[in-house]
């Protein structure tokens, strides 16, 4: 298979870009969900972002990707101990995907050729310690999306069918992407994702003709293009593993921590996840910026996408979620 | 064919034969082939020059997609047996009856296109305007025919040359556009209003594919043309014809870069020109019925996860062959029945005095599927009106109810008088509960227009996201003078009013607009054409004929 498209070639889309160098700087913020029109470089990003992922530590041969031999789950058997590197999962979850692929079933095979009732771990455990991505979200069937809202959640799945008992953990973040003209996304599940973005394609013809230009070189002069980006993609994640170490050292001031509350009272979103969500996603921000500490612009930078989604919705806004959280945020922090 | 350059647009049957020259090039490159015909002789000759491929129909399933275990042959053989899926193999697919397509199907077709899949053919039969391909396939095939009014005499068989297309496949690699060709195929799918940039992306690669077929080293301004034609017509508005606004403006000279060789604008291929050819390559109504397709679509993907839930109590339907998976129930009585003429001989082979079943015995349940419908009226219970026409409109409502009972509708009703609307009935099957509800129903006061709609509007939501299919009737005199927020302002009232109507539409909800003023109202009509609703002057309805045009607008 070729590389993927470079990340770092992607043309615009900065608010996509951005909220996706956050997920992977700190994974605790909760998945991305990417809405917009088809042809925007959707799923080119999320591609482009398996590949920029920097590599985890993970035991060797182990189904979850254990971080430590330990941890690898019992009904694996074997106890492997030896841990090698390899690359962060991107686990592609198609729509339509059965239940048992999804959460695991029965292996077939044990029970057939040598009797024993084993598990063949499915989607959700490869995708542990990593990124779980559903093109066309809003179209999931709904006994999916419930179960994976109750992994998401928990962290851990927890398959008990076919006279299985099996648990295992199951920590991802997941990245959805549709197009909200073919249906709504519930809310719950909205609710889910710690980011939200909206792409549109870009109005004017200087912009979509350099994407359509990188988008040739990329087909037609594939190693010259590679070369040319690899250096940016390369730096793009020394910068996110830098985020990572610094993360821990921020100060989060006690009058951002104010801030980050009347925001939320002001634009009324329900529950206090919104909140946690913004705190995270700001910190983030500023550990990629480099700051010591966390400050009233990181949570602007992020309040649009990190709160968009979580408003009561009105379906007689016409201008969408978006730009009232941009105006509160106007009138709320100045 | 001829290689010469041809000048003006494509004749019908060339655009045919270019569109199979293309697939048959670079199959990979243009993804495949959105093919808009009626099963026909004129379809044949087409599909008969098609390239090999697997066919495959909307109704397959993963394992036959993309392989898994293959029961039969594993119980047999005793070890895991494996089948290969279709998509394993790099080969071309065509899908029939692909204006059934799935959203699941087409987003693993789209993925699988994305990823490794040279080409999908699809053939859709669609006939009316709300029956085609989902979008995500139609963004990505690049190449669009419609053989619908194509007459047979236009046609011949096509016999593509397999030594020009060998020659043309060697030739690919080194084509090249000229140096503004990016450019421009960028700025026509803008100014056509192709938010994708899949669309001239698709649109280049389908150019390089037919100037290889064509012998040419770069591929000429006919070429350019034809691939517009080809890969960008059907896919958006055409700008209107006085240009000179809606062109794109001229590339700005400063944004060109480095490595963009400058060009003397002799050759330069100008915007008006692909344009034209695009507007010369379809029919005029054809635009018009794919967007209408395409806004219908918009409003059925709403309904998969819906329609389903709403099945509250299926019609259970013969059962099938299949096998019990996520989502479909195994017919235990059913499989017993398939099984049982076997028993013997099996008992005999197996050697047991068990009972054997096997894989071919298995039946699924069926139910039909069908939502409930929800009739939801907003009645003007305003002083304009109340007196003439309240108890018409209570009568309509009972009788509606009556029948709607037999039917298993709902009801719902929504007055609005004063400065505000009332739900003075939840959605309801209850025709004892409306009756009293309706007798109490007072009138008198302002119009709220815009408040009634809003609850209306509001109240659908809610009964659509239950699984339910609303309909919204709206009865009212029309002279909406209370504004949304209670005030009362006759403009407000109506931009209000018109502002709601719009999102109504928007959301794809059904409505009617009743006149019950005793001249017909203008304002009324403006209102039925932004919600896209008939509009029904019934000055001296009484209540039955009022119920006997409710419920024929009602039915699908």
């Amino acid at each position: 298979m070729t590389q993927p498209f470079p990340f770092s070639a992607i043309v615009g889309q900065e608010a996509m870009k951005q909220a996706m160098v956050l997920t992977a700087i700190d994974h605790g913020i909760g998945g991305v969900l990417v809405f917009g029109d088809r042809g925007t470089g959707k799923s080119t990003a999320v591609r482009a972002l398996a590949a920029l992922l920097p590599e985890i530590l993970a035991v060797e041969g182990c189904p979850v990707n254990s971080a430590k031999p330990e941890d690898v789950p019992e009904w694996f058997g074997a106890k492997p101990t030896k841990l090698v590197k390899r690359p962060t999962p991107v686990i592609d979850l198609p729509l339509g995907a059965t239940e048992d692929r999804v959460v695991g079933a029965l292996d077939i095979e044990r029970a057939l050729t040598r009797g024993e009732k084993a598990f063949e771990p499915g989607l959700l455990a490869r995708a542990n310690r990593g990124y779980l991505y559903i093109d066309e979200v809003n179209l999931l069937e709904d006994h999916i999306v419930d179960l994976l809202l109750d992994v998401a959640q928990s962290g851990e799945n927890v398959v008990e069918r076919e006279g299985l008992s099996i648990r295992h953990a199951a920590r991802f973040v997941l990245v959805g992407s549709g197009n909200p003209e073919e249906g709504e996304l519930r809310p719950q599940l909205l609710d889910r994702f710690g980011l939200s973005v909206e792409v549109t394609s870009p109005r004017d013809v200087g912009t979509r003709v350099e994407v359509m230009r990188r988008r040739d070189a990329y087909e037609n002069d594939h190693d010259v293009f590679m070369k040319k980006w690899r250096a940016k993609d390369n730096a793009l994640r020394k910068a996110i593993l830098a985020a990572r170490a610094a993360l821990p050292g921020l100060i989060t001031p006690g009058a951002v921590l104010h801030d980050c509350a009347s925001l939320c009272i002001a634009l009324g979103s329900d529950g206090l996840r919104g909140e946690l969500t913004l705190l995270r996603a700001a910190r983030a921000q500023a550990a990629f910026e480099g700051a010591a500490s966390v400050s009233r612009s990181h949570l602007k930078a992020v309040a649009t996408s990190a709160l968009s989604h979580r408003l009561r919705r009105d379906p007689l806004d016409e201008a969408g979620s978006g730009s009232r959280v941009a105006r509160i945020l106007a009138e709320t922090l100045p | 064919m001829t290689v010469q350059s041809i000048r003006g647009p494509l004749a019908p049957w060339e655009r045919v034969e270019c569109a199979l020259a293309v697939l048959a090039v670079d199959p990979s490159g243009v993804k495949g082939l959105w093919l808009r015909a009626r099963a026909s002789a004129v379809r044949d000759h087409v599909t008969a020059a098609l390239p090999d491929a697997r066919r495959i129909h909307p109704g397959i399933d993963d394992t036959a997609l993309f392989g898994g275990v293959d029961l039969a042959a594993t119980l047999a053989a005793g070890h895991l047996v494996r089948s290969r899926g279709l998509l394993a193999s790099p080969v071309a697919v065509i899908l029939t009856m692909a204006e059934r397509c799935p959203p699941g199907l087409s987003a693993r077709l789209a993925r699988w296109l994305d990823d490794a899949g040279p080409c999908l053919i699809a053939l859709d039969e669609g006939t009316e305007n709300e029956e085609t391909l989902p979008s995500a396939l139609t963004d990505r095939l690049g190449l669009f025919l419609d053989l619908g009014d194509m007459p047979w005499s236009e046609t011949e068989t096509i016999a593509l040359d397999p030594v020009q297309i060998a020659s043309a496949r060697v030739q690919l690699s080194s084509v090249r556009l000229p140096p503004d060709a990016l450019q421009s195929m960028t700025s026509v799918a803008f100014a056509m209003g192709i938010a994708s940039l899949r669309a001239p992306q698709l649109a280049l690669v389908c150019a390089r594919a037919l100037a290889a077929w064509r012998g040419e080293m770069t591929a000429s301004t006919d070429t350019l043309r034809h691939a517009a034609e080809l890969t960008l017509a059907h896919r958006g508005e055409l700008p209107e014809t006085t240009e000179s606004e809606t062109a794109p403006p001229p590339p700005d000279p400063a944004e060109d870069e480095t490595n963009r060789p400058q060009t003397d604008n002799t050759d330069r291929l100008p915007d008006d020109v692909l344009l034209d050819a695009i507007r010369a390559a379809l029919p005029a109504d054809l635009l018009a019925r794919l967007a209408a397709g395409r806004a219908n679509r918009a409003a059925k993907g709403n309904g998969t996860g819906i329609v389903r839930k709403g099945n509250h109590r299926g019609r259970p339907l013969a059962s099938l062959p299949g096998t019990p998976g996520s989502g479909k129930r195994i017919d235990l009585v059913a499989t017993l029945r398939a099984a049982a003429p076997w028993q013997p001989l099996r008992r005999r082979q197996a050697d047991t005095q068990k009972l054997e079943i096997r894989k071919s015995d298995l039946r699924i349940k069926r139910y039909q599927e069908s939502s409930d419908r929800v009739l939801i009226f907003a009645v003007d219970a305003s002083g304009s009106s109340a007196f003439a026409r309240l108890a018409e409109a209570k009568g309509a409502v009972e009788l509606l109810l009556a029948q709607a009972y037999s039917r298993r509708d709902h009801v719902a009703l929504i007055a609005f008088r004063g400065n505000r609307a009332e739900l003075i009935l939840p959605p309801t099957r209850s025709l004892v509960q409306t009756k009293r509800r309706l007798a109490a129903l007072p009138g008198g006061g302002g119009t709220p227009l815009a408040s009634g709609l809003a609850l209306a509007f509001e109240l659908a939501l809610q009964t659509r996201a239950r699984g339910m299919t609303p309909t919204v009737a709206l009865l009212t005199d029309g002279r909406g003078n209370i504004a949304l927020d209670g005030t009362p302002n006759r403009e407000r009232a109506e931009a209000d009013s018109l502002r709601i109507a719009r999102a109504l539409r928007a959301a794809n909800l059904p409505g009617l607009v009743i006149d019950i003023a005793s001249r017909p109202q203008p304002a009324l009509r403006r209102m039925a054409d932004m919600l896209n609703a008939p509009y029904l002057p019934l000055p001296r309805a009484d209540a039955q004929r009022l119920s006997s045009v409710l419920s024929a607008a009602m039915e699908p």
